[in-house]
């Protein structure tokens, strides 16, 4: 389905039938939450990686390298380095400066364990090709029990 | 993935809050790695203890838990930042004292038998053969799988804790029969003898073949103490969570298809790539993984009636440190300058550039030397290290 947004435009809707477009996704940790999108090409090591006082990435010639992570829907391929990581994530998150929700290509022990004991509601493996569709600056909403994302 | 009535009220809070987190962690990875079933463990060594690389957040978690999650099987606990008796002799600060002894406190209060070394194994938190346990870790992990034959995936420290508490793991990767195979066989064409040897086959092997399972022959004999760096160093630098060695190791393999050769010049150049340029030393750090009781009472027999120049680590386990204590091998040892450094070592205490030169008879500490504290590493056999410490000076 493209182009639903505005869709009392669209063949097929009728007014009062606007539906916005749910990707569908896999639960990693629970929880919702509402936000922008910031998308890293890259993978992210939260140990090391990512300034645990400001949520600034910090690693050299990261793409995403000087940007806040803090109240994003942080969309990112995957995560590599030390399990220390984890306790980064919850050290973001005590401070409220961790990620409203994360969205993965795939997940590793390392985030998904990061996520659960930090409460960051997360999910990964977009459905048909919706991960592409996750563009920098997008209004979405994560609700990883339901396992979707919703487009804004 | 199926749950028992008592896994899902567990998760469902009914056992409390340490629970119900723990079971929210195994859950999710048994998802991610499509476990059918959660299994009981009989054991687990729970790494992420050093302060210096836990901070306050670290530390904010662990005491959450400690509020009433109580270990329900053995759990012995890695190395801490510092000696928890004698941190001053190690030059620690006095906050970075009352922080980690923070942290020791907080997984004594969940049960966990404080024991803070990286050789489990040796103190006590032995598994028989075939037993499925969650061990972080690297080089336990490795010695566990290989050289005891009981099994174990690479558990972080937040998922080795969650096993404690629940006393279960998810059942995929390691636990699995199919996935314990070796995939490569290794020959190794050259003698080899000490645990530096071991170590710069480790390296050899991990670098060639990455976390693949290898099945090594060629080698005729291995002490705990050989295997025990064989275990670290293949970890650290290829990632594999096993070894097999052929009429060593207690497991059986097929024999893999692929086949690749170690020769004399590959463990050379292992060596030569870890050691770097220049003559000064002003660290010399042995016992990575911790030194065992025979090995202390090397280092004793060689150092006795000497004096070090460089500052000189050997570090162990605390019961290992009583026993050098009640054999003299302490006092001996101390009396030239060197020191035993209990619950710790030269790679999770807070000595970030505070050394230049780290001289060392262990690969993993080469790696961890020059990555995370910023170390130039020299390598060499037991005896050239403890030369290096005596003179300040390394020689080619």
């Amino acid at each position: 389905m493209e182009a639903v947004r505005g869709s009392n435009q669209v063949k097929g809707f009728r007014a009062g039938d606007w539906k916005m477009e749910e990707l569908k996704a896999r639960k990693i940790a629970k929880g919702f939450a509402e936000g922008e999108v910031l998308r890293s090409e890259q993978a992210i090591s939260f140990f090391g990686g990512v300034n645990a006082d400001n949520g600034v990435v910090v690693e050299k010639d990261h793409p995403l390298e000087g940007k806040s992570i803090s109240g994003k829907i942080l969309v990112f391929p995957n995560c590599k380095g030390s399990t220390v990581g984890s306790y980064v994530l919850y050290q973001l998150k005590k401070k409220g400066i961790a990620p409203k929700a994360m969205i993965a290509k795939e997940t590793d022990a390392i985030v998904a364990v990061g996520a659960i004991i930090s409460e960051i509601p997360m999910v990964d493996h977009v459905e048909g090709g919706g991960y592409d569709r996750l563009k920098d600056g997008m209004k979405v909403k994560v609700e990883a029990d339901e396992g979707k994302i919703v487009l804004l | 993935m199926e749950l028992t009535k008592e896994q899902q009220e567990m998760l469902e809070g009914k056992k409390g809050n340490a629970v119900r987190k723990s079971m929210e962690i195994l859950c999710a990875l048994g998802e991610i790695y499509g476990a059918k079933k959660m299994i009981p463990v009989s054991s687990v060594q729970v790494a992420g203890v050093s302060y210096d690389n836990l901070d306050d957040a670290g530390l904010e978690y662990l005491a959450e838990l400690a509020q009433d999650g109580r270990v329900r099987v053995l759990t012995t606990l890695n190395p801490a930042g510092m000696d928890l008796m004698e941190w001053k002799k190690l030059g620690i600060s006095d906050e970075f004292a009352s922080k980690q002894l923070e942290v020791v406190e907080a997984f004594s209060r969940m049960g966990i038998i404080t024991s803070c070394t990286c050789t489990p194994y040796l103190i006590g938190n032995l598994p028989r053969f075939g037993e499925s346990v969650a061990w972080s870790e690297s080089s336990a992990v490795t010695f566990c799988n290989s050289v005891i034959g009981a099994k174990t995936n690479r558990e972080g420290g937040p998922s080795a804790l969650a096993a404690a508490l629940t006393g279960f793991t998810p059942e995929y990767g390691m636990h699995l029969e199919e996935n314990r195979q070796a995939v490569v066989e290794v020959k190794v064409k050259t003698k080899l003898k000490g645990t530096l040897a071991f170590g710069a086959l480790g390296e050899a092997i991990g670098k060639k073949i990455g976390d693949k399972i290898p099945l090594i022959t060629g080698v005729k004999e291995a002490s705990l103490e050989e295997l025990k760096s064989l275990s670290a160093s293949i970890a650290t630098y290829g990632g594999t969570a096993m070894f097999y060695i052929k009429g060593i190791t207690p497991s059986r393999t097929k024999r893999p298809q692929e086949k690749i050769e170690v020769t004399k010049d590959d463990l050379k150049a292992a060596m030569k790539e870890m050691t770097d340029d220049g003559e000064e030393v002003d660290l010399v750090g042995l016992g990575c993984p911790h030194a065992s009781i025979r090995e202390i009472a090397k280092v004793a027999e060689l150092l006795r009636g000497r004096k070090v120049k460089a500052e000189f680590w050997i570090c162990t386990a605390r019961t290992t440190k009583e026993l050098a204590d009640r054999m003299g091998y302490t006092k001996a040892i101390e009396d030239t300058g060197a020191k035993i450094a209990a619950d710790t070592c030269m790679v999770v205490a807070p000595i970030k550039s505070k050394f230049k030169v780290m001289a060392t008879d262990s690969a993993k500490g080469c790696y961890y030397g020059r990555g995370k504290n910023k170390f130039k590493t020299k390598i060499g056999s037991v005896e050239k290290c403890i030369e290096a410490a005596v003179t300040g000076k390394w020689k080619p």
